[in-house]
């Protein structure tokens, strides 16, 4: 880590009430506030405002500052334009101060106490740049005494509580407004990269209002897969305030059962606009799992999850199979064997495969024993064929014995977590 | 199948709902307050009345205000009063919660410990038993049965309307009295109806009733029927006063004077038979648990939004510690205190009172600005009939509240 000069920081908390002074050196007024314009650059101090005597605030931008110091802002020009507010700034105190945000690094929401800033050269001047955001006690401390003991003495009292700070790449600011979103160049490219289960936690940790903002600037992959991993009814709230097209982009992402099940939860009118929304392909899918009620086979399955092959197909068809399914390979680990008909025949576990000769068939690899469960059966048959059978994956056959679909053990995980 | 999916949605959202506002108002008749109603009801019998009804006014205005702030936000009282307010007025208000709390939270296990004396348990056993329950509950259990558990609570307090029918009170009497407002210039009467109106709100329910509209997700769209549930729960805890003034009016008409417990009123109960003096203890005893489970809780809870540390019942230790350390830390505290020999238990009811009574008028102004801000509230800040009420309601109770704290000081 690199050791930084603590002359070369500054604290929001002392920025706040720093004197401004003239070439002339005169005092012109304090900093009321500072300013980021993200469309210009991520980490630079854009605008600071001043306040002088009455009520006019003052507005200087980054290149009319001289020098910067703990004790007080040197200007380089008197140009001093009256502050109109601008929607494309982000105001540090208003906008972060006291605010949550995400740290994308530590997965978790939360709430910003002070904000540290680094003094950069740039040629002859000096420009203030964002360097971490405070969450701590620490910050915490400089607030309560801000403005009450001088900054110097704060300093030397802070040093035996331990810091803990973001840095700022790793800051996501959470603005429930699209098109101030927009305005301050808000993305959550790094959030796509966190595990969506801890995305889900940071979600329900959040205001309503900032889980839609959020769910609706992630990819739609990673949406749907967050949205998944939500419980059911932060997961309804969410997806009754999206917008129809919007919600039907992410459903089309998620696994058909899981979409099944959080359209199920909907009102009727709202669901089928949903439904409406979407392609035709996964709606069709979809709409067939509402039919079924939730706590049967059919309502548990997901009806693409799988790979069926024909009874007499061997090894090697079935490893180009799966060279054709590789977006299943992650949780796959039972094929099966359909006849004509596409009625179930056999199960054979995945790892079989591995031992087996290309040549050999198939059926040769089978389970003595084929489980499966029509699509009507109860929940709780279907449970007790997991606990007592270990299996990790169960065929769901409909009226005429075809393959419809499988119930694979997270499902059941999910229904027991549920109760 | 679509009417039933509707109907099946619409009974699913009520009981979505319910919880928060009802156990609120129903915690309001902590051991303090039952104190105030008993000692009312002892002294001046049914005079007092008819104080009542505007006490349910203000309890449903300040509370209505809350809960549709926390519906429309998604945050609590303390997280706006952070995001509004900033971090020095944040500080000093949780410190000053804290305090009050924790009185609150020793004059509650003071009526653990004076109720089941009535029952002859000595109090080093129920004080020490009782924090031991009121600790696994909350951090073994998870918040949704912990609520169920709250609701059941809620139920017990059935007790005071059985005690009040034992009592054998003259109906119409206490008919005419809850509408025909009294006024005598009488010092002691005085201070007692301040003391009526200053009991029915206290500062921390309001942490409580917002935190816990959070933890339940209940959005705009669900707020018609929580407001219901709010309003359902203080006129049910006016009820529940009604019942503890009658009782005790009943058991003192011959003879009235100040009581110095509200286990002394159950006392005076037995003349009547034998269960209206259980049950008025029982009531007791059982508001008096419901209160130490959840003063602790909040309290913890809301300091901790406030002040930027993680919270919540269904965090880990490692992940939540100093939630968990100021959860038990009040609890211990405030059943040591108890137990230490000749406390003075009554005046301990009494000082925790006075300081809800201090607090109260910064937690209102704070509420009645926060909802007239239209950039957080939109279309759901106060009208302006609703402001005038609020406003009057929140000067009565500051004015109040102060003269009570200003009385019992002198």
């Amino acid at each position: 880590m690199p050791v930084i000069d603590l002359e070369r920081l500054l604290y929001l908390t002392e920025l706040r009430g720093l004197p401004v002074i003239s070439p002339h050196g005169e005092r012109i007024g304090r900093v009321v506030e500072a300013a980021l314009a993200p469309t210009e650059h991520t980490r630079r101090v854009a605008r600071y405002l001043v306040g002088g005597r009455g009520r006019t605030r003052f507005s200087i931008r980054h290149d009319q500052v001289r020098s910067i110091s703990i004790a007080g802002i040197l200007l380089a020009d008197e140009l001093l334009v009256p502050y109109h507010h601008d929607e494309s700034l982000l105001l540090l105190c208003k906008d972060l101060l006291d605010q949550q945000i995400i740290d994308a690094n530590g997965r978790k929401v939360v709430r910003v106490t002070d904000m540290t800033l680094s003094i950069e050269k740039a040629g002859e001047r000096e420009e203030l740049w964002a360097l971490e955001v405070d969450v701590g006690v620490r910050g915490a401390f400089r607030r309560l005494f801000e403005g009450v003991a001088p900054p110097p003495l704060i300093r030397r009292f802070q040093e035996p509580i331990k810091p803990n700070s973001i840095p700022w790449e790793y800051c996501n600011l959470i603005e429930p407004d699209p098109l101030r979103r927009l305005k301050l160049r808000i993305s959550y490219d790094r959030l796509n990269q966190i595990h969506p289960a801890d995305l889900a936690d940071i979600v329900e940790d959040l205001p309503p209002a900032e889980r839609e903002a959020l769910i609706e600037s992630l990819d739609e992959e990673v949406a749907a897969e967050t949205l998944t991993e939500v419980e059911p009814k932060i997961q309804l709230d969410i997806l009754e305030s999206l917008d129809a097209d919007k919600a039907a982009d992410i459903l089309e992402e998620m696994a058909p059962d899981e979409a099944a099940d959080a359209l199920g939860e909907m009102a009727e009118e709202a669901s089928q606009e949903i439904l409406d929304d979407m392609e035709r392909a996964p709606a069709a899918e979809i709409g067939e799992l509402l039919e079924y009620e939730k706590d049967t086979a059919g309502g548990m399955m997901n009806p693409r999850g799988f790979v069926a092959l024909h009874q007499n197909a061997t090894v090697r068809d079935a490893i180009e199979a799966l060279r054709g399914n590789e977006e299943l390979l992650e949780s796959l680990n039972t094929l099966f064997l359909v006849d004509e008909e596409n009625r179930l025949a056999k199960a054979v576990p995945l790892a079989r495969l591995f031992v087996a000769p290309d040549a050999a068939p198939l059926a040769g690899l089978a389970l003595a024993e084929l489980l499966w469960v029509p699509v009507d059966a109860d929940g709780d048959r279907v449970i007790e064929l997991f606990d007592k059978y270990n299996v990790l994956t169960l065929a769901v056959v409909d009226e005429e014995e075809k393959l419809a679909g499988v119930i694979t053990a997270d499902d059941v995980i999910s229904v027991l977590r549920g109760r | 199948m679509t009417i039933l999916r509707r109907l099946r949605r619409q009974i699913a959202i009520f009981f979505a709902v319910i919880g928060p506002g009802f156990i609120t108002a129903m915690v309001d008749n902590d051991a303090g307050g039952i104190y105030t109603y008993s000692q009312a009801g002892a002294r001046w019998g049914y005079l007092p009345l008819w104080t009542l009804l505007p006490i349910m006014l203000v309890l449903v205005v300040t509370q209505e205000m809350g809960a549709r702030m926390s519906a429309v936000t998604g945050k609590g009282l303390s997280d706006l009063i952070r995001e509004e307010f900033g971090f020095r007025t944040t500080f000093f208000v949780m410190l000053a919660l804290l305090g009050v709390n924790l009185a609150n939270v020793m004059a509650n296990f003071a009526g653990i410990a004076t109720s089941l004396e009535l029952f002859g348990v000595p109090r080093w056993v129920s004080v020490p038993l009782g924090a031991a329950a009121v600790w696994l509950l909350v951090v073994k259990g998870t918040y949704r049965v912990v609520e169920k558990i709250f609701l059941l609570a809620c139920g017990f307090y059935v007790a005071y309307v059985a005690a009040g029918i034992l009592a054998r009170p003259d109906w119409a009497e206490a008919a005419f009295s809850s509408v025909r407002p009294r006024l005598i210039l009488d010092d002691a009467y005085v201070a007692m109806l301040i003391g009526m109106v200053g009991t029915s709100v206290a500062p921390w329910m309001q942490f409580y009733l917002q935190a816990a509209v959070v933890e339940k997700g209940i959005d705009e769209k669900q707020y018609r029927e929580s407001r219901v549930e709010v309003v359902v729960g203080c006129v049910v805890m006016t009820l529940i006063a009604f019942f503890i003034v009658v009782a005790c009016a009943g058991a003192y008409r011959h003879h009235p004077r100040d009581i110095s417990s509200a286990a002394e009123a159950a006392l005076a109960l037995r003349p009547f038979g034998r269960w209206a003096s259980l049950l008025f203890s029982a009531g007791l005893f059982n508001a008096s648990l419901f209160a130490a489970c959840i003063l602790p809780l909040s309290t913890a809870y809301s300091v901790c939004e406030g002040l930027g540390f993680e919270s919540g019942v269904n965090k880990r230790f490692a992940e939540a510690p100093v939630f968990y350390w100021l959860y038990t830390s009040l609890i211990v505290a405030g059943a040591a205190v108890v137990l230490i020999p000749s406390f003075p238990l009554v005046r301990l009811i009494l000082v925790s009172q006075i300081l809800n009574g201090c607090l109260l008028p910064v937690i209102l102004i704070f509420m009645l600005l926060l909802a007239n801000r239209r950039d957080l509230l939109g279309q759901w800040t106060n009208s302006r009939l609703y402001n005038a009420v609020a406003w009057t309601a929140a000067a009565v109770m500051i004015s109040l509240s102060l003269s009570l704290a200003g009385l019992s000081v002198v």
